[in-house]
């Protein structure tokens, strides 16, 4: 008998009876004997809590986590600040052992979070509405770019720009090659998208124009120039933004575009060695019915009381089968609740300061390790918290050496065409100590 | 608390703060000599201004609205809600496993590699596949990739014509959606009123076009395809091949192996079958498991052992490609491990043995007072047709809400579409002998509730925080952000 199952042998024999059942085999008879599992599984036994824990500890304790090395990589994962008020919320199992709110009367927790998160991310992106979350950053990506082809008439491909994170990159050829949509890739030019390159590959067939800002080498762009060009082709203009940038730059929706995606693991999540994470996902209210997803809505109960309910959902799989524009029939709830609340505690001011303080520090760190000389930066632009180092020597060689210091070095831009190149990052978490540490470590390599 | 009723933005004030930064200690820069101005933002987010403690009683309430695995049984079909063991989140939140960036060099990584490798083989086993990757993000992902995985199949075959895929109408509604996704047309065919697979239907459906069969078996009515050899020859004959959904792995764990059944590609729903947390819809986890022939085609990377160690392999040509950023939903991974580990073969094989003696003997308690459509053996769910009295018009959605009076989550209802008034109900192996009794006696005295005083019903629920809510206010007015 084990720990997770309370029946006892009692209690099986006397349910069995009840039923009428000679045994346990008894309830197994409609699998045919041709098909039936003849040995036991080639799994060990079941273990105590206490050997599982010693093993997994033994296990994963051959990773060096970013406890004892300083992280200075980011490219889509990043090492903020995780306040120790997320974990103890949303670890409450009324959030975390439930169910999706299909019963709205004892689910108001979440559906209220969900609201909450909706308003959060529509404030932060400057959109009118925003869903409950997706996946992560590239499926979110790829889920507007869908959207995009669905809202148009004729439209057949998706021009995005090589400065977009190249993994979002791979999902949306994923994606996009099943549904007959072409996927058209604009050049990047000194760092930036070629907005002048772009507005050639973008056509009357073009179903929405994707642009990330701060770009994947960190470079701010000038992302408007793409809602132009989108919308002089009647295409949809799609961002992918940091949330964690936003407090301190124009928001998507006052440039004018018509999806905003992003990844919003720096809101409250930990690196995780990847997931989960939560996409985010905001449009005009114009769109909203083409949208992918949960969305949560206010209305009122039987009573009178404001009360919270997942609504449109005409829109989905559930109901709509494969007429659905999105399989999508889960969201990212609990990561999602997490962001709210790290929203909600640092807030106005602190969403605000974070953004200040990763940009002094990724500026401060320019300033360091191109001071000899010996380090450059790949490109002349402006940054936010990332930015893009060449040096003498291939970054992988570099970075085996950061290790051995204890620094967990930048992302390698070799595979991207950038030689020697590395992007760095430089979160709030950063101390002048760990960034000096850095130059020198880097100066001696 | 109960009557709580505000929002996080309506505690706000201004100059409030529930957070503290360690201060700059690099020089201060000017946004303005930094970043072109008209690349700034002008007017300010409005986010909330809050204590941290008034955060943590907010949230707190907010809680206590809503209804968990540790609040009371959960009954919900299709879902496998059971237990989610504490000590899987405790493994989760080692240190060495979640602060670890997935760029990190291969050698800083070998515990997560080694973990995962280890998780997919395990997986594998469990259903009797050739490999499984474990990056698809949820059961619907896990679908699409599944879906397109076959696709692949095909078209490296230079098959191009195969451009259709059959789906049962019994089946979850992300099945079509899925096949749509991948690119697929549904041809959806109609079941036996037991939810089994009408094998002339699938006949006449079969040809040179058809890519895959999607299905689910048990079925969504909780009933084991007896078929299914007869059905997979069939649609390999036809040169199709089988997609298994799933969703109900938590019947059959030990007993039989969709590989066996002669099942080309599944995917698993970590967050049912393997206990990690439903988190109020989401993060699961979809790991894919595959046949032989359809390895070459599996979503890069795949975590690979060498006489080095682990690594991500990547050089995989006939790859499908990514589905997802990074390498899926780690930290539930974790928690599927932790899970299997604790649980090991013999645990495993009492899960699904508990999973269909609790659902046939609560089937067998109910069938005098509810509609049991189909009496025969159930796996682990079973599926009832509304009331067997329903002279006063008392519907499923009645019985439902009228439970939550009684402390229960409803059971799943109105699907599978199938079956008129339906409530399928999955009791799962982790709960007792005696709350399984508790939830028969409620059951039974709504039944004689709605004999007596319908109204009850239809007025249900009573005693929740709030009532039946206006779902046709919500969608006509659209109210999606709190407006000042």
């Amino acid at each position: 008998m084990h720990r997770f199952i309370p029946s006892t042998k009692e209690d099986k024999k006397a349910m069995l009876e009840s039923i009428g059942a000679a045994d346990m085999e008894a309830l197994f008879v409609d699998i045919p004997k041709e098909v039936r599992l003849d040995r036991e599984l080639a799994l060990d036994e079941s273990k105590s809590e206490l050997e599982v824990t010693r093993l997994m500890n033994e296990t994963l304790g051959k990773n060096i986590s970013t406890d004892a090395l300083t992280c200075f990589l980011g490219a889509g994962a990043y090492d903020h600040y995780v306040p120790t008020v997320v974990n103890h919320l949303s670890s409450r199992q009324e959030f975390a052992t439930a169910y999706t709110p299909y019963q709205p009367e004892i689910s108001q927790g979440t559906l209220q979070v969900i609201f909450e998160f909706q308003t959060m991310i529509a404030e932060l992106t400057g959109m009118e509405v925003a869903n409950a979350s997706m996946y992560d950053g590239p499926t979110a990506c790829a889920e507007a770019a869908m959207m995009a082809v669905a809202a148009g008439k004729k439209k057949k491909s998706i021009v995005v720009s090589e400065t977009v994170h190249p993994e979002v990159i791979k999902v949306l050829e994923s994606y996009l090659r099943h549904r007959d949509v072409a996927l058209i890739i604009a050049p990047m030019k000194e760092g930036e998208t070629d907005y002048e390159k772009l507005s050639t590959l973008v056509d009357e067939t073009t179903a929405g124009v994707l642009v990330q800002n701060p770009n994947f080498y960190g470079v701010i762009e000038d992302a408007k120039k793409s809602v132009e060009i989108a919308h002089g082709k009647k295409a949809l203009a799609i961002n992918y933004v940091d949330p964690l940038a936003l407090p301190i730059l124009e928001s998507p929706g006052k440039q004018g575009f018509d999806i905003v995606v992003g990844e919003g693991q720096g809101l409250g999540n930990d690196l995780q060695f990847g997931g989960p994470y939560l996409g985010f996902f905001a449009s005009t209210k114009k769109l909203v019915r083409k949208m992918p997803g949960r969305i949560c809505g206010e209305s009122v109960d039987s009573r009178g009381q404001r009360a919270f309910v997942l609504t449109l959902q005409a829109r989905e799989q559930h109901i709509r089968r494969y007429k659905a524009n999105s399989n999508i029939c889960s969201n990212q709830g609990l990561v999602a609740l997490r962001s709210t609340i790290y929203m909600s505690l640092m807030g106005k001011a602190g969403m605000k300061e974070v953004a200040e303080q990763c940009l002094a520090k990724s500026h401060y760190g320019a300033k360091v390790l191109t001071a000899s000389g010996k380090y450059k930066l790949a490109f002349d632009k402006p940054f936010f918290k990332e930015f893009a180092l060449v040096g003498d020597k291939p970054t992988k060689e570099v970075n085996g050496k950061l290790v051995e210091a204890g620094i967990l070095g930048g992302y390698d831009l070799g595979p991207l065409g950038v030689k020697n190149g590395s992007l760095l990052c430089f979160t709030e978490k950063r101390t002048k100590e760990e960034i000096d540490q850095l130059a020198s470590t880097l100066e001696v390599i | 608390m109960k009557d709580y009723n505000q929002l996080i933005f309506e505690l706000s004030k201004s100059g409030r703060m529930g957070y503290q930064l360690p201060k700059c200690d690099v020089e201060q820069v000017d946004l303005g000599t930094l970043i072109p101005s008209e690349f700034l933002r002008e007017e300010v987010a409005e986010l909330p201004e809050v204590s941290e403690i008034d955060l943590i009683r907010h949230y707190t309430a907010l809680s206590t609205k809503n209804y968990g695995v540790e609040t009371g049984f959960y009954p919900l079909g299709s879902c496998t809600m059971k237990y989610n063991p504490k000590m899987n989140e405790d493994n989760a939140a080692i240190p060495f496993s979640k602060n670890v960036h997935p760029y990190q060099p291969e050698e800083t990584i070998q515990g997560s590699l080694e973990l995962m490798y280890d998780l997919a083989d395990q997986l594998s086993e469990i259903s009797g596949f050739a490999k499984t990757t474990l990056q698809p993000a949820a059961g619907s992902q896990g679908e699409m990739v599944g879906l397109m995985l076959i696709k692949a199949y095909h078209d490296s075959k230079n098959d191009d014509k195969r451009t259709k895929i059959i789906v049962p109408d019994s089946a979850h509604g992300t099945n079509p959606a899925s096949a749509a996704v991948a690119g697929f047309e549904i041809v959806e065919i109609t079941s036996n009123p037991d939810g089994s697979v009408d094998l002339d239907a699938l006949k006449a459906v079969l040809n040179d076009e058809v890519a895959g069969l999607m299905l689910t078996n048990p079925s969504t009515l909780g009933l084991f395809e007896t078929n299914i050899l007869e059905i997979s020859s069939l649609v390999h004959e036809a040169g199709g091949l089988l997609y298994y959904d799933g969703a109900n792995m938590n019947a059959i764990m030990s007993k039989c192996r969709p590989g066996d059944m002669g099942f080309d590609v599944m995917h698993y729903n970590l967050h049912k079958t393997m206990s990690t947390p439903h988190g109020g819809g989401g993060p699961g986890a979809g790991p894919v498991g595959v046949s032989e022939r359809l390895v070459p085609f599996l979503p890069v990377p795949v975590v690979e052992k060498k006489d080095t160690g682990y690594f991500l392999d990547y050089d995989r040509p006939q790859s499908i490609g990514k589905v997802k950023g990074f390498y899926g939903n780690y930290g539930i991974l974790v928690r599927a491990y932790s899970y299997i580990q604790a649980m090991g073969r013999d645990g495993l094989k009492e899960v699904s043995e508990v999973a269909v003696l609790n659902a046939n003997y609560m089937m067998h308690k109910l069938k005098e007072a509810y509609k049991l459509p189909i009496d025969k053996v159930c796996k682990h769910e079973f599926v009832l047709s509304g009331l067997n009295n329903d002279k006063h018009e008392v519907v499923t959605l009645d019985v439902a809400k009228r439970l939550l009076d009684y402390g229960y989550h409803p059971p799943t209802v109105y699907f599978p579409l199938i079956v008129d008034e339906a409530l399928m109900i999955e009791p799962t192996e982790t709960e007792s002998k005696e709350t399984i009794d508790a939830f028969i006696e409620a059951m039974l005295k709504i039944a004689e509730e709605a004999d007596k005083s319908p109204d009850l019903l239809k007025s249900a629920p009573h005693n929740t925080i709030v009532g039946r809510i206006d779902e046709a206010k919500a969608a006509r007015e659209l109210i999606l952000t709190y407006q000042k």
